[in-house]
């Protein structure tokens, strides 16, 4: 799950790391009215949402009155912000956040990621602050720092300091640097975090370090124990459907394709996808079902993805495990009698008691398109896309 | 021969008495595993399926010689479920239990460090379908009946496309020593690579079919040592072709988000090291058997 800049600020500010004096708004007046309460001559208005690179893309404008602040809140709100990485559509500006510009001398950089291949937490740093990480790592990669913390320790103090020293600080710098290094080090162990970066983390005149940007993302299965970090979350951050399905508990993921795609098992739901596309389709969505497909869930889903007005066929395949196929089929067929189902289906169902799920599709009288085989089912839900196959 | 395990490897159940430890319980002792016992704090004494429960692992092992362990414990106390067993002194913990915290898996791996490398005990999962050896024996959640017995292994991280790859390679009249799922999170219990070791010393094992999926580095990381070390035919796939860039497709570990993570890119690595890539999701069956008409030794008796 990912949170808002000023989110990850405040719980950042919680754990000890310093921000800028900031306060979010929803509205220019809020907008004004937080720069009366931050007080200071100047002021940086930032779109909220869930993507990075906002400077670039106009979503973080620096203002030096009142008359300014209001201006910016009101081009950025309730506007669509597109950036590199939201897409051609955007995101959302639901929120700004007014935070108190700070003169600064160097910018550095400070993620933190959970890695998969040394299965512990990666501290990253460079003097190279203020671009992207990426960038960083393919034009110089002698400027990453890199420390790996051991699980059963943590993170300790000389490991930040090494950082701190690498990272050409003077020794009063470094001071600040290292509690912010192991303060941000405990907001990403504590919060089950998956990825914090702050880009840049910047040396203030006083020598102090200053975090002016953050980014953190946070693990779903953990959210069950970090409340907190759970009522962050922003449903207009995503895809409307996206969102609809989650409320359900279905994973869905909306793609730009005319073959919905409702199967049962998140490695099968991508082999599909990936069959349709060898078919010569292009596939809607990627839509796990999950173990226990009942009717009301094959409802749901079967809702959900005709709710996408691309979808010209929609492709069911379900491999029965625990699950069993005539319970499925009863399920398509109950769903068929609420949905309107104006486009073709295609079902293959396979596994534990194929051979009554078969009959009760049969004899449902229900238009539908069967298969028995992954290829078969795959082309054709294809050829029925391009209206060369009807039930 | 199979690997992890057969007919006679004792197993306990930890979380037997809930719904669905109850339920896979039944079903793994209906296909002829040997199902030793059940452990649920506080119940321990009582019985379950006509097996006795105990409060804690290290009883269970104490009192019926379990080796093998499998999980069927929320995903909050889950991690706990592991180390417990894996202090117990078994030898093999499958973990059912999608959805637990990766920093708590960060801590299961580090805990098993704790033990020499021969004591160290092999986890599979968490978040997978589990291992069976056909006609032998059944430690997960998948349909029995889909599995012949024969002489090709498989390792897959998805439950259901295993099950896919298994109903196919039965159309084809092909059957497995042992089909392990390894698991969809972003950090496993155990590899693609530790069970390509067992394969290639299982005398009975003949091929093995891996299945991936985009994200994480075990797919490239097994395609090396495939190469290096594996005497076997290996035949590869990769799910998600399809998938887009920086999102999370079901699967907690199914993400792109690094140099090497796509479909694509991990095919590539995996016919760069010598294995056999299936085409696409429907011809795992022809694939595996071409594989094992073409190998050397066939054409020489033939």
């Amino acid at each position: 799950m990912d949170v808002h800049e000023y989110q990850a600020k405040e719980l950042l500010a919680s754990f000890g790391v310093p921000v800028p004096k900031g306060a979010v708004a929803f509205s220019p007046d809020q907008a004004v009215y937080a720069a009366t309460e931050l007080g200071g001559w100047n002021w940086a208005v930032k779109a909220q949402i869930h993507a990075g690179a906002r400077g670039k893309a106009g979503g973080i404008r620096l203002c030096k009155t009142y008359h300014e602040v209001r201006d910016a809140a009101q081009a950025l709100l309730g506007k669509r912000l597109v950036t590199i990485q939201t897409g051609p559509e955007g995101k959302p500006v639901q929120r700004v956040y007014i935070e108190v510009a700070e003169p600064f001398d160097r910018e550095l950089y400070l993620g933190y990621v959970l890695d998969r291949k040394a299965e512990r937490i990666r501290v990253i740093a460079s003097q190279r602050g203020g671009m992207e990480i990426e960038e960083i790592a393919r034009t110089e990669p002698d400027a990453i720092l890199q420390v790996v913390v051991e699980p059963a320790v943590g993170l300790q103090a000389f490991q930040a300091r090494e950082l701190a020293f690498q990272l050409g600080l003077s020794i009063k710098q470094a001071q600040s640097a290292v509690s912010t290094i192991m303060n941000a080090y405990r907001a990403f162990r504590d919060c089950d975090a998956t990825m914090l970066e702050i880009n840049p983390l910047v040396v203030a005149k006083n020598d102090r370090v200053l975090a002016l940007d953050a980014k953190m993302s946070f693990d779903d299965n953990a959210l069950f124990r970090r409340h907190n970090v759970a009522d962050m979350h922003d449903p207009s951050q995503q895809d409307p459907r996206e969102a609809q399905a989650a409320e359900h508990n279905l994973n869905y993921i909306g793609l730009d394709g005319e073959i919905g795609c409702i199967v049962n098992g998140a490695g099968l739901a991508m082999a599909t996808m990936d069959m349709i596309k060898h078919a010569g389709g292009t596939p809607a969505n990627f839509l796990d079902v999950g173990g226990g497909a009942s009717p009301e869930r094959i409802a749901t889903a079967l809702k959900l993805v005709l709710s996408d007005a691309k979808v010209k066929a929609v492709l069911v395949n379900i491999f029965a495990g625990i699950n069993r196929c005539d319970w499925v089929a009863k399920g398509v067929v109950q769903a068929c009698e609420t949905v309107d189902v104006k486009v073709p289906l295609v079902v293959r169902l396979a596994g534990t008691n194929v051979e009554e799920g078969r009959k009760i599709l049969a004899e449902s009288g229900l238009k539908l398109i069967t298969a028995d085989t992954l290829a078969e089912a795959a082309e054709k839900a294809v050829a029925a896309c391009q209206g060369r196959l009807a039930a | 021969m199979s690997i992890l395990i057969d007919e006679t490897t004792p197993v306990v159940v930890q979380g037997m008495t809930g719904d669905k430890g109850t339920f896979h319980a039944k079903e793994m002792i209906a296909y002829g595993t040997n199902v030793v016992g059940g452990v649920t704090p506080g119940k321990g004494g009582g019985s379950h399926l006509d097996r006795p429960l105990f409060n804690t692992m290290k009883e269970a092992v104490k009192a019926t010689g379990a080796t093998t362990t499998i999980t069927f414990v929320a995903p909050a106390f889950c991690a706990d479920a592991i180390m417990e067993a894996a202090d117990a002194g078994v030898r093999l913990i499958c973990s059912i239990t999608d959805g637990i915290p990766a920093q708590d898996m960060m801590r299961v791996k580090r805990y098993m460090m704790r033990y020499p490398k021969d004591r160290r005990p092999m986890m599979v999962g968490p978040n997978c379908a589990g291992i069976i050896s056909p006609a032998k024996a059944m430690l997960g959640i998948m349909p029995g009946h889909i599995y012949l017995q024969g002489k090709v292994g498989v390792i897959s991280r998805s439950g259901t496309l295993g099950y896919e790859a298994a109903s196919q390679m039965k159309a084809k009249d092909i059957g497995i020593t042992t089909s392990v799922g390894i698991g969809g999170d972003p950090i496993n219990g155990s590899s693609f690579l530790d069970h390509l070791a067992l394969f290639e010393e299982d005398p009975e094992t003949e091929a093995v079919l891996m299945i991936g999926e985009i994200g994480g580095p075990q797919e490239a990381e097994a395609s090396a040592w495939i190469k290096d070390n594996m005497s076997k035919p290996v035949i590869g796939f990769v799910a998600g072709l399809t998938a887009p860039k920086g999102r999370r497709m079901g699967h907690a570990g199914a993400i792109i988000s690094a140099a090497g993570d796509s479909a694509a890119e991990k095919a590539e690595i995996m016919r760069a090291c010598g294995l056999t890539v299936a085409p696409n999701p429907s011809e795992f069956g022809s694939t595996v058997a071409g594989v094992l008409a073409s190998r050397p030794e066939r054409r020489a008796s033939v």
